[in-house]
């Protein structure tokens, strides 16, 4: 069975996109990605440490990885724009994580200067995926403005708080049939990948529940399970909720 | 000498370097690396011809981890 999705010229078979941050080790790291079957995995922008104590990061990743470089630490447009032409430059490559915070303790985005950021880089030739919190008309204004995905939180960064908005993923899949729709952010556990997937969710990009769990290539292999089970689910189309019980057994016919 | 900040730390460097020679001062990688003076990305077949001048700011990046 072919369940792929696209994003700009690529086509995936995996729903299921990672990070690269808080590993223990590079060896933790690697044997995560390629537990987790991920076609993509995300990247950050940072400062080459004047100390000569450089090594490259990227050559501990897999060559036939897909990186996704993020503009996290941004806070306003200007700054993510400017790492965004950083990223490009430095690796060649149009695609982008657009990521602007609005607040240091939330880490939640500041749609307005994303969306202001997204049609600048859009404008310059990015493929810009945008994070940005859960609001249906943001997602229609970031697809107008020209991101081939939208990709809403489902908690804040980091807090592995599951699906925190089931009803507002709901209505951006509801509205917007044709979308790409990543879920980015907040999954801790499997059970939260499949949740997140059952609601329509295209894709999940996830970090620190795989990176943080005691064994990460157990951790990351349990979410591409996750994510491939509530993929299934999804497209199998979930029974009605009913508040009464309806027999699964014929009532007829049982012995007096 | 001149004057110039390196990401975020202030560095005396030799007038009329080029920004090819100061990546190699401070022992800094060439590749996969992007730079920035003054807020605008400068492509690597430009490090070559420009100058660094007093009081640029510049940035050096690479990649590390990140979600």
């Amino acid at each position: 069975m072919s369940d792929t999705f696209t994003l700009g010229d690529s086509t995936f078979s995996s729903r299921l996109i990672i990070g690269t941050g808080k590993y223990r080790s590079y060896d933790e790291m690697k044997a995560a990605h390629a537990a987790s079957g991920a076609e993509m995995v995300t990247v950050a922008v940072n400062r080459v440490p004047l100390d000569g104590k450089t090594e490259s990061f990227l050559d501990h990743l897999d060559p036939k990885m897909k990186i996704l470089p993020n503009t996290a630490g941004c806070y306003d447009a200007d700054h993510a724009i400017r790492t965004a032409r950083l990223a490009r430059e430095a690796l060649d490559t149009p695609w982008i994580k657009l990521e602007v915070i609005g607040d240091q303790i939330t880490l939640l985005p500041d749609n307005e200067q994303t969306l202001a950021a997204a049609k600048v880089l859009v404008g310059e030739g990015f493929i810009v995926l945008p994070y940005f919190t859960d609001d249906l008309i943001m997602a229609k204004k970031l697809l107008d403005a020209g991101c081939p995905a939208v990709m809403p939180l489902a908690a804040p960064i980091g807090s592995g708080m599951g699906v925190q908005n089931p009803s507002n993923l709901r209505i951006m899949r509801e509205q917007l049939p044709d979308a790409t729709i990543i879920v980015d952010a907040g999954v801790g556990v499997p059970s939260d990948a499949a949740i997140a997937m059952e609601l329509g969710a295209d894709a999940i990009l996830m970090n620190t529940a795989i990176a943080e769990s005691r064994d990460p290539a157990a951790m990351a292999t349990a979410m591409k399970l996750a994510v491939q089970a509530g993929r299934l689910a999804y497209l199998s189309g979930r029974m009605p909720k009913r508040l009464y019980a309806s027999a699964s057994s014929p009532l007829e016919g049982a012995i007096k | 000498m001149i004057s110039v900040v390196i990401n975020g730390e202030a560095r005396e460097v030799p007038e009329g370097v080029r920004l090819d020679h100061l990546l190699e001062l401070f022992s800094l990688p060439a590749k996969r690396v992007a730079v920035e003076v003054n807020k605008t990305v400068v492509r690597k077949v430009d490090w070559p011809v420009i100058k660094v001048s007093d009081g640029d700011r510049i940035e050096v990046v690479h990649f590390v981890g990140g979600g």
